[in-house]
């Protein structure tokens, strides 16, 4: 194992962070907060408690999913997607690292940015409502399977996309119509049954759903089945990245 | 000595079905410095590319100090130093960080004393908390360089380091390319420029069309192919050859001034002595003679034009 290579990727991602701290960590708190204030204080007010839970605090394992998906996703193509288009690709390529170790690199740094914002984001719901987390370990078990699983769709779509089109095609029309599809900010039980039955279809609602039980003990569908549908994301994508690596699609043809 | 670099039957066929390479075979001996000639998609980029491990081969095998690049990739590329073609920087990076971040990325504990020493060789330690996007062309080519020996190779590949850049900057780097075989690096460039392979190879190499056309010690292949051509400027002008030398190659320039002829350095026999004496014969005065070896473009372009 390359570990100074591993490194080496993890804190060059990492410094790209700290260059763009306003657009990186500002951005999504300050559009959060609006969430908040729109969704939580103003819209929120009027809206009953559902299951025991105030909406403010309902809606918060939501948009710190909206959140961490995003943040993941983004970073985790960004990351491998600009040395490609800057051509600075040519180096990672050339050295002595493996496809794993690459993946180490970008796919951590991008959870683990992903995940810092996201704990920001917590911290930040915490000064608009009362939130009482009822599984931390299951919480953190879902927020670092979830955050590592979409760092790793995103560097997916990163070695995929040929063009910031395409590259911003996944992040910025398919996940958030899922996130505000998939009971962001509501519970399921308030549509109609045909939608109940579509929304099963939508991944995006066992991840809110597992990761708001791990809050509330509230949950749209067992949480196992949620985690289990992460697992079973997590393995395609594993298995997607297998191929890549064997045919180098998009890197070394 | 067992060859540093060694190419066996490489194929490439890129997706779109161009075939890249076609056959190539070639070796590669420790601390010299081989310049590869070749037009626009002739297929140096992609033999390098396969050599470094940027490009997978559709077939044929690639040795690097004796390990193969696809099985031992570790071993072979921690040995490879590559500077690219194209201008390829991170921009918003400083010269230091850029430069420490290639050595880690070929698992090389930081080595501060080592970067120094680089980019002081590479006149760039006084632009090292420079951002890349500050610096010149010339100095970005140097920032190149100094992150291909930041892990201290072996090989080092420049593909077309000169490109683009003006003659003061040539000239200096290919100082900077005589300081690194004084170190015993073996050096692999490719080139457009016939005088850069003229000024610091020790042996040539021409592709074109994706094949080989040959590898040859540049002076071997100067004395071998080269021709030299001889100038005799009159004392008075002629308007025609004369019939008793027309046996001879001769062209007439500067409206009749001079003769130029041309002659196989490699034959058995120049005809000089025999000429300089049918010119007397006939009556021709000299006013001066000079001889111009063939140059290795003229070298190139008659290979290239040959065989293509």
């Amino acid at each position: 194992m390359n570990l100074e290579a591993v490194k080496s990727i993890y804190f060059f991602e990492m410094a790209r962070t700290r260059r763009t701290l306003l657009q990186s960590v500002v951005s999504p708190v300050i559009s959060t907060s609006l969430y908040f204030i729109v969704f939580g204080a103003a819209v929120g007010s009027r809206i009953q408690e559902i299951e025991g839970v105030s909406y403010g605090a309902f809606i918060t394992p939501g948009l710190i999913m909206l959140t961490l998906l995003t943040q993941c996703i983004g970073n985790g193509s960004f990351g491998i997607y600009f040395p490609k288009f800057t051509g600075t690709i040519y180096e990672i390529l050339s050295s002595p690292v493996s496809m794993t170790e690459i993946v180490l690199g970008y796919v951590g740094a991008a959870a683990t940015k992903g995940m810092m914002i996201g704990l920001i984001i917590l911290a930040t719901a915490s000064l608009f409502v009362d939130l009482s987390i009822a599984h931390p370990f299951v919480m953190l078990l879902f927020f670092v399977l979830t955050a590592v699983t979409f760092s790793l769709f995103g560097f997916i779509i990163g070695i995929w996309a040929k063009d910031f089109e395409q590259l911003n095609l996944i992040p910025m029309l398919v996940i958030p119509p899922l996130v505000f599809l998939g009971g962001s900010f509501y519970s399921i039980d308030m549509l109609p049954p045909f939608w109940q039955a579509v929304s099963h279809f939508n991944p995006v609602l066992y991840l809110i759903s597992g990761f708001r039980w791990s809050f509330f003990e509230i949950a749209d569908v067992n949480p196992i089945v949620s985690f289990s549908i992460i697992i079973v994301f997590l393995a395609v994508l594993m298995t997607l990245l297998t191929w890549i690596f064997r045919t180098g699609y998009r890197l070394r043809n | 000595m067992a060859p540093i670099v060694s190419v066996s039957n490489l194929v490439k066929t890129y997706a779109s079905g161009f075939q890249a390479l076609k056959d190539v075979s070639l070796d590669i001996e420790e601390g010299e410095i081989l310049a590869l000639l070749g037009p626009n998609g002739a297929g140096k980029t992609t033999l390098i590319s396969i050599i470094c491990g940027i490009v997978n081969p559709s077939s044929g095998t690639v040795r690097v100090g004796g390990h193969d690049v696809v099985k031992d990739f570790r071993e072979t590329r921690s040995m490879i130093g590559l500077v690219p073609q194209e201008l390829t920087t991170d921009q918003f990076e400083t010269v230091w960080n850029t430069v420490s971040f290639s050595r880690g990325l070929h698992g090389r504990k930081p080595n501060p004393a080592h970067i120094e020493k680089v980019l002081k060789d590479l006149s760039l330690y006084d632009k090292k908390d420079n951002m890349l996007r500050e610096l010149s062309g010339g100095m970005k080519r140097r920032v190149l360089i100094a992150k291909a020996l930041s892990h201290e190779p072996r090989v080092l590949f420049l593909d077309e380091p000169t490109a683009g850049v003006d003659v003061n900057l040539r000239k200096d780097m290919w100082q900077v390319v005589e300081k690194l075989r004084e170190t015993g690096v073996t050096i692999i460039l490719t080139t457009h420029y016939i005088e850069e392979a003229e000024e610091i190879a020790d042996r040539v190499g021409v592709i074109n069309g994706g094949k080989i056309l040959l590898i040859e010690d540049k002076k071997d292949l100067m004395k071998k192919l080269g021709r030299k051509e001889l100038r005799v400027d009159l004392q008075e002008p002629i308007s025609s050859i004369p019939e008793t030398l027309s046996s001879y190659d001769l062209t007439i320039e500067d409206d009749g001034h001079s003769l130029i002829y041309d002659y196989n350095t490699a034959g058995e026999r120049t005809g000089i002595t025999t000429l300089l004496t049918a010119l007397a014969e006939a009556g021709i005065r000299l006013k001066d003679i000079s001889t111009r070896q063939s140059s290795l473009e003229d070298i190139f372009v008659e290979l290239v034009g040959a065989r293509a």
